[in-house]
């Protein structure tokens, strides 16, 4: 699924990512771990195709619609509502019965009720779990997500956990995290970076 | 209507609701505009003729333009939606059809305002610079949304965009000036389509390139 060969990123002058090698099967479960600035997001998006090495070959099995991914940041528009950038989104993904799934995620992820309010009106954890929305919207098999408890309270970090070991039987997982005794159960392979 | 259509009709669709909401981009454009030719009003002696009346009013035109397209990918800046919008399987021109199609419907609505406000300050315009301006428009938003979604990207943005929108404006400037005051403005009217043409396919093809790392 995953075939990384030496591969190094450099933004100018600095290296984000030195040397890392390492492979994935399908449905295999990784755990990133590392420092701050160890180069974590960079892995992540150079996986999900957001950028391309620098050095070395990244070889990813998975479409851009069998992508789901989970930034830093939600990427979703703060002046529309959860429901408009789902909408958009799952236009966008050519999700089949759109409406349906929407309203499914938006009740399971908590957030039916704030569905026609504006995201800037939400709280951090609120934001966070309409972006777990996005990056779901469309049944993705290659599932990437760079901090995923970040600002979720008990009971959102309890779901995610729920929602990780769902996916980790129907898809491939990759997830960068500070607390990895969380997910360390489902992991099928571990990459520590320095 | 065909996938591609429907991606960037949402698209466009989604740039107006955000402009109905925030209201950031249009009323600026047209107090912009007014302003300026009120400014230039006053500047320009009484015995200046027309035509450097319509040089002014060029002029106006591709700096409101230009306040417009600095502020055109700041929601997709914001929160980093651009990457998620990259990431969806659509076709990535979409992304910048759409963001054309709504800058064209901001740029129609400030010059909706400076047109008239022309007319009543300096001279009338006849339908071939309407024309011309219309067709400039075109021009304007397909190079300009492409320019300034190069120059979101970079920490030098402010500068970024007219240092490269400008020069690449000036044919747009030549052959609009000439539509507006040449007694035969047929074939700066071509130029123009020419230039619309070149210039949106060349956008089109390359925005891909220049929104990905």
């Amino acid at each position: 699924m995953i075939k990384a060969a030496d591969i190094e990123k450099r933004y100018g002058r600095a290296w984000a990512l030195r040397r890392i090698s390492f492979e994935l099967g399908p449905n295999g479960f990784l755990l990133v771990t590392g420092a701050n600035g160890s180069g974590k997001t960079t892995l992540l998006r150079l996986l999900v195709g957001l950028a391309s090495p620098t050095r070395g070959s990244l070889s990813v099995a998975a479409e851009r619609e069998q992508v789901g991914y989970l930034g830093h940041e939600p990427l979703v528009y703060r002046d529309l509502t959860a429901l408009e950038n789902l909408e958009l989104y799952g236009r966008l993904y050519r999700v089949s019965e759109r409406r349906e799934r929407i309203g499914m995620l938006l009740e399971r992820f908590g957030l039916w009720e704030a569905r026609n309010q504006r995201v800037a009106a939400y709280s951090r954890g609120m934001t966070q779990r309409l972006a777990l929305c996005r990056a779901l919207l469309h049944d993705p098999s290659f599932v990437v997500l760079d901090e995923p408890f970040t600002a979720l309270d008990t009971a959102g970090a309890e779901l995610l956990d729920r929602e990780l070991a769902t996916l980790a039987a129907t898809a491939t997982v990759v997830v960068s995290t500070h607390d990895p005794a969380r997910v360390a159960p489902l992991a099928t392979a571990r990459l520590a970076l320095a | 209507m065909s996938a591609y259509a429907a991606d960037v009709a949402a698209l466009a669709r989604k740039d107006l609701r955000l402009e109905l909401r925030a209201r950031e981009v249009v009323p600026a454009m047209s107090v912009f505009v007014v302003a300026t030719l009120v400014v230039f009003h006053f500047a320009l002696p009484r015995n200046s003729g027309r035509d450097a009346a319509y040089g002014l009013l060029w002029v106006t035109l591709v700096f409101t333009a230009l306040l417009g397209l600095g502020r055109s990918w700041v929601p997709e800046r914001e929160g980093r939606v651009l990457d998620g919008l990259l990431l969806a399987p659509c076709d990535r021109s979409a992304i910048w059809l759409g963001k054309s199609l709504a800058t064209f419907a901001f740029l129609a609505v400030a010059q909706l305002v400076a047109l008239p406000a022309f007319a009543l300050f300096f001279a009338p315009l006849r339908g071939q610079a309407i024309a011309g301006v219309v067709l400039a428009d075109v021009g304007i938003c397909a190079v300009g949304t492409l320019v300034s979604a190069m120059a979101a990207a970079g920490r030098t943005r402010d500068l970024v965009l007219p240092l490269v929108f400008l020069p690449l404006a000036i044919p747009l400037i030549v052959g609009g000036i000439g539509s507006s005051i040449a007694t035969r403005a047929g074939s700066y009217l071509l130029f123009l389509v020419l230039y619309d043409v070149l210039f949106s396919i060349l956008s089109w093809a390359s925005f891909e390139y220049v929104v990905t790392e």
